[in-house]
């Protein structure tokens, strides 16, 4: 599938209708769906044949992308009732089969190795501190072979030293920095529409030990 | 709900050390034909825990699978056995009923195929 033609069937999907704000719920554009997922899967095949989840998949833009480029099971996950009944009906206007489970991401009960890849849009944490971290953590714990993840480019820094030293991660770059626009969803967003900076980053999970169950 | 998604998920509630495998109580099960992709069942094979899954398959009445995990050499030559095994992992949905705890007895509604994972206060 061509990247144009991903974005295009992502640019149809339904998104929240009344978002959340304090689970800094903003649709994933199309846009940078379709970046990501392509480039997890052209640059480092980490897509088709695979089981891809989707950590606070909102809408189900990443998930569906993931299964539209062939992954074999594609799981999202997210706290939001409203967002998963969303992203079934997205995923069934596209005739894709993604399994959807109603969870906080940081009490998730998950053994690990059989996830191969986690892709994400957690939220930026600027509502809650720490909770972008903790989305990384859990990812890099289910994940044995790649997390790929989106956060605030004024994070950069910080994102890669702590991934390194604290939550597994063997290595941390960003594949490229993209532009997310957030549009006047809520009433203390002053302007009509901004964009903010984020980086594209792949994460890789140190090799997973053998763990019991 | 598929079986795949049963065999990774467990019970994460504060205290319970053992909560692998969640009980399945069924209420509707579904079936969606995938098509069959034999690379990757012979990828996914030596990561599923193979009781948990078979037991899983028959509580969903299906009863075609060995309760032992077959030799993975199965993989290579038994197209049946390929077929039961896509089909118990990928194409049967759990779409209404419940997860319980094997530890606590608590039970995680499923409806509409989604399992309600969330926790309780009390529980985190």
């Amino acid at each position: 599938m061509k990247l144009k033609q991903l974005e295009t069937l992502l640019g149809d999907l339904q998104q929240f209708t009344t978002p959340k704000v304090e689970l800094e719920q903003y649709p994933t554009g199309p846009h940078i769906a379709s970046r990501l997922l392509y480039t997890a899967e052209n640059s480092f095949d980490d897509i088709s044949n695979k089981v891809v989840a989707d950590f606070g998949c909102g809408c189900g833009t990443l998930g569906a992308a993931a299964a539209l480029l062939g992954a074999e099971q594609v799981i999202g996950i997210d706290i939001d009732p409203q967002s998963l009944e969303i992203a079934s009906m997205n995923a069934e206007d596209l005739e894709l089969d993604i399994d959807f489970i109603q969870c906080d991401i940081s009490n998730l009960g998950w053994r690990d190795q059989i996830v191969d890849t986690v892709v994400m849009n957690p939220p930026f944490g600027t509502r809650k501190k720490g909770i972008d971290m903790d989305f990384l953590f859990v990812a890099l714990k289910v994940a044995s072979q790649a997390v790929y993840s989106l956060h605030k480019t004024s994070t950069r820094d910080y994102i890669k030293r702590t991934s390194l030293r604290d939550l597994n991660a063997s290595s941390a770059e960003v594949l490229c920095e993209l532009r997310f626009d957030v549009p006047q969803l809520y009433k203390f967003h002053k302007k009509k529409e901004v964009d903010i900076a984020v980086d594209l980053w792949r994460f890789v999970p140190k090799r997973s030990q053998v763990k019991d169950n | 709900m598929r079986l795949l998604t049963h065999n990774m998920l467990s019970s994460n509630i504060k205290g319970v050390t053992k909560g692998f495998p969640l009980k399945i109580e069924v209420e509707k099960v579904v079936e969606k034909q995938v098509e069959i992709n034999h690379d990757f069942l012979r990828n996914i094979f030596p990561k599923v825990d193979w009781k948990a899954f078979s037991d899983a398959a028959r509580t969903m009445g299906y009863v075609e699978l060995p309760e032992q995990a077959p030799d993975p050499s199965v993989l290579e030559s038994d197209l049946d056995f390929l077929t039961k095994f896509h089909h118990a992992l990928l194409e049967l949905h759990l779409e209404e009923g419940a997860l319980v705890c094997p530890e606590t007895g608590r039970k995680f509604p499923v409806n509409k195929g989604i399992p309600n994972m969330l926790l309780h206060e009390d529980e985190v």
